[in-house]
């Protein structure tokens, strides 16, 4: 496209210098008004004011006050999207007596650090959790890498046959629910025998979502963003395909791939159905386990509320550090989705 | 000859090493091609062996040249190796499941594990006759009819009002924006614990309990009235009402991230337009922004139904895997904790009709979102 473009304007400096220089000369201070048209506005508004004063009043009056209900109003919705985790925060410092006052204090009187223990030496053993989630989330996102960059490569890439009917059947089983899946996954993993050990249930934790439609899809896009040139030349110079592939191609997309790995990473982290249906006991990843362990004592029927925020706190915080460093990632990535992980 | 009388200057030029072969073998000049033109003519004179003609091209074939034939047809299969990974999964993994998820819902009850001890089953619709007749599945289906048509068009609604007002304002937007996506990168197993932390009546006994909890003392210093909402003894409509707020909290993100994307993209143009024509805001929001936004929001829409018909994790994470409030377990349940419950009790056959039933419904409505959307998005 670059290119392109340069063309046809070396092409017309030839033909048409002078005209486009007087345009240049006139079109300058255009482009300058352009830029400055906030400070003309109020000029202008300056000049309109000197002529009907009192309707430019009410109209400013009108827009601090709009201005003042916009921030009321996304002030009162973010006080709702954060008290959840306000009150996650402090009532997992909470003593279980203070949690269960009848008039619920919005700041702890006493801080007990030992929740968080609590979560990784009592029935939860949150220690081993995060430890499974992230060698389930690690090989995972690892190999999904490998695969969907070498299958990005040959669609974006590669001449062969049937291929754009092959990407389209691909995109296409991208309607079909998950849990469609899910049923006959259950069956071919066992028949497998991959349930039996410890090294099978790992395997059936990583294998059957390696292959994301998705992400085949949103890298090939930005492999053919990359202009075809630099693969010639790259052949030209004898390079091989898997060189090029993993010195041009892949630097170049690197924004996409730290997507790809963020949003792979958090939906381990997230993921609940498939392992609870296939490692409950064995894996147990980090969601499963939360939500299994029993936080309430039997003999008076109160729930431990502090202990479970302390450990549902542990779970959510990695992800919110995760977010605000890698923002930019995973908005891009989340806007063109729609889907969690 | 003809030939030659056709077209002079090309078959001189061809014919060249031809009149060169009498001469050639008497003078020895030119070797090299020499030797091709008295090849050519072995060949043609023992034409009925052809293979001969061949075999003694062959060795005129540099190394390089070979390589390059070689690299050919290698790279004619390549991009296949390069796939090969991906397809295999997803023959095992995607492909199969698709033809063999038809292929169980029509055998009745099926159980993988019987049928490889033999077990032979009835072909026909009973799996899905008999999930209809299920009143579990009754209530799964209304369940998440019900969550689905509330829940979409008021969190549409919502984050529509919240992008547009992050839109206009300046000052401390992008901290706004960033605390308006928390929610999204959340577990939601997680904070529905949270919510159902704050929405609980705290202590053994719900009728007597130690403390009404935080949201009840909210509503009660609001003037309100204190509600069991997901306690043992709770209505199913306050159960709905909690599941509600709680969907809605999780979805307005992704919808606010697309609609404030949608908005940044408007030409500012038409509100300079409008405002010199005097239009009122309300005016512009539904005569502009909206029709302007339109198919985002179909975006968030269909994406939202989608999303919807497959909720689970977020009753999972308020009431639990009883999907339900103690003594009540299953009454908030899902199309797909249906089909988890069948899984689990050993009915492939079962899952696999509500599955395909769910799959169904969710074509359908988005079949129809788009017909409606095609009708309404503007340009």
């Amino acid at each position: 496209m670059t290119d392109f473009h340069e063309n046809n304007e070396n092409e017309m400096t030839a033909v048409q210098q002078e005209t486009l220089q007087e345009e240049a000369v006139q079109a300058a201070p255009v482009r300058q008004e352009s830029e400055n048209k906030a400070e003309l506005d109020s000029a202008e508004n300056l000049m309109k004011e000197k002529d009907i004063k009192t309707v430019s009043r009410k109209q400013t009056a009108m827009k601090v006050l709009v201005q003042i209900g916009l921030y009321v109003f996304l002030g009162i919705m973010a006080l709702i999207v954060l008290f959840p985790f306000y009150w996650m925060l402090i009532s997992s410092v909470k003593t279980l007596d203070e949690y269960n006052a009848v008039v619920p204090t919005l700041w702890p009187q006493q801080f007990k650090w030992e929740n968080y223990a609590a979560a990784f030496t009592g029935d939860l053993d949150l220690g081993t959790l995060l430890l499974n989630t992230i060698l389930v989330g690690v090989v995972s996102t690892l190999l999904s890498l490998i695969i969907t960059v070498l299958s990005a490569y040959a669609f974006a890439r590669l001449e062969f046959r049937g291929k754009n009917a092959l990407f389209a059947a691909l995109l296409a089983t991208m309607m079909i629910p998950g849990e469609l899946f899910t049923i006959t996954n259950y069956v071919t993993v066992a028949e497998f025998g991959w349930l039996s050990n410890w090294a099978g249930i790992f395997t059936t934790l990583v294998v059957p979502f390696l292959v994301s439609v998705f992400y085949i899809y949103l890298l090939r896009q930005n492999f053919m963003q990359i202009p075809n040139e630099l693969y010639l030349a790259a052949k030209v110079d004898g390079t091989s395909d898997l060189k090029y592939l993993w010195r041009v191609m892949v630097p170049l997309a690197a924004p996409t791939l730290v997507s790809i790995t963020i949003l792979k990473m958090m939906g381990a982290w997230n993921s609940y159905i498939w392992p609870r249906l296939v490692a409950k006991g064995t894996i147990d990843l980090v969601t499963v386990g939360l939500r299994g362990a029993a936080f309430t004592d039997l003999a008076t029927g109160l729930t431990d509320f502090p202990a479970q925020m302390a450990a549902v706190l542990l779970v959510t915080l990695p992800l919110l550090l995760v977010f605000l460093f890698f923002r930019k990632y995973i908005m891009r990535g989340v806007s063109r989705s729609g889907i969690k992980g | 000859m003809s030939e030659e009388k056709t077209d002079p200057i090309l078959t001189e030029q061809e014919e060249a090493p031809v009149l060169a072969e009498e001469p050639a073998i008497g003078e020895a000049a030119l070797p090299v091609e020499g030797e091709q033109a008295v090849l050519s003519a072995e060949g043609e004179a023992a034409l009925p062996a052809e293979e001969n003609g061949e075999n003694n091209q062959k060795p005129v074939l540099s190394p390089q040249e070979k390589k390059i034939i070689w690299k050919d047809r290698f790279n004619r299969y390549k991009a296949w190796l390069y796939l090969l990974p991906a397809l295999i999964i997803l023959a095992v993994f995607t492909v199969w499941p698709i033809i063999n998820t038809v292929r169980m819902s029509f055998l009745k009850d099926y159980d993988a594990l019987k049928a490889i001890g033999g077990a032979s089953f009835t072909v026909g619709f009973d799996n899905f006759v008999n999930v209809a007749h299920y009143r579990r599945f009754l209530t799964c289906l209304t369940n998440t009819m019900l969550l689905t048509v509330i829940t979409v068009p008021v969190s549409t609604m919502l984050a529509l009002l919240i992008a547009v007002a992050l839109n206009s304002i300046k000052f401390i937007r992008r901290t706004m924006q960033t605390i308006f996506f928390l929610p999204y990168v959340t577990n939601a197993i997680a904070i529905g614990m949270v919510f159902m932390a704050m929405f609980s009546v705290i202590g053994g006994n719900p009728s007597q309990p130690l403390s009404i909890g935080i949201i009840n003392t909210i509503i009660e210093a609001f003037g309100g009235k204190a509600v069991n909402w997901v306690n043992a003894g709770s209505s199913k409509v306050a159960n709905m009402a909690v599941l509600i707020i709680y969907i809605v909290w999780n979805a307005l993100p992704f919808k606010i991230l697309v609609l404030l994307g949608g908005l940044q993209g408007v030409n500012k143009q038409y509100y300079e337009a409008a405002k010199v024509d005097g239009a009122s805001r309300f005016r512009i929001f539904w005569r502009i922004t909206v029709p302007m936004l339109s198919p985002m929001i179909a975006y968030v829409v269909i994406t939202g139904f989608i999303g919807g018909f497959k909720e689970y994790s977020s009753i999972v994470g308020i009431f639990g895997e009883s999907m339900g409030p103690v003594g009540a377990d299953g009454r908030m349940n899902t199309m797909v904790g249906f089909i988890y419950d069948a899984i689990e009790s050993g009915n492939q056959g079962r899952a696999s009709a509500a599955a395909l039933i769910l799959f169904v419904i969710i074509f359908a409505v988005t079949m129809i979102n788009m017909y409606v959307s095609k009708k309404r998005v503007h340009y």
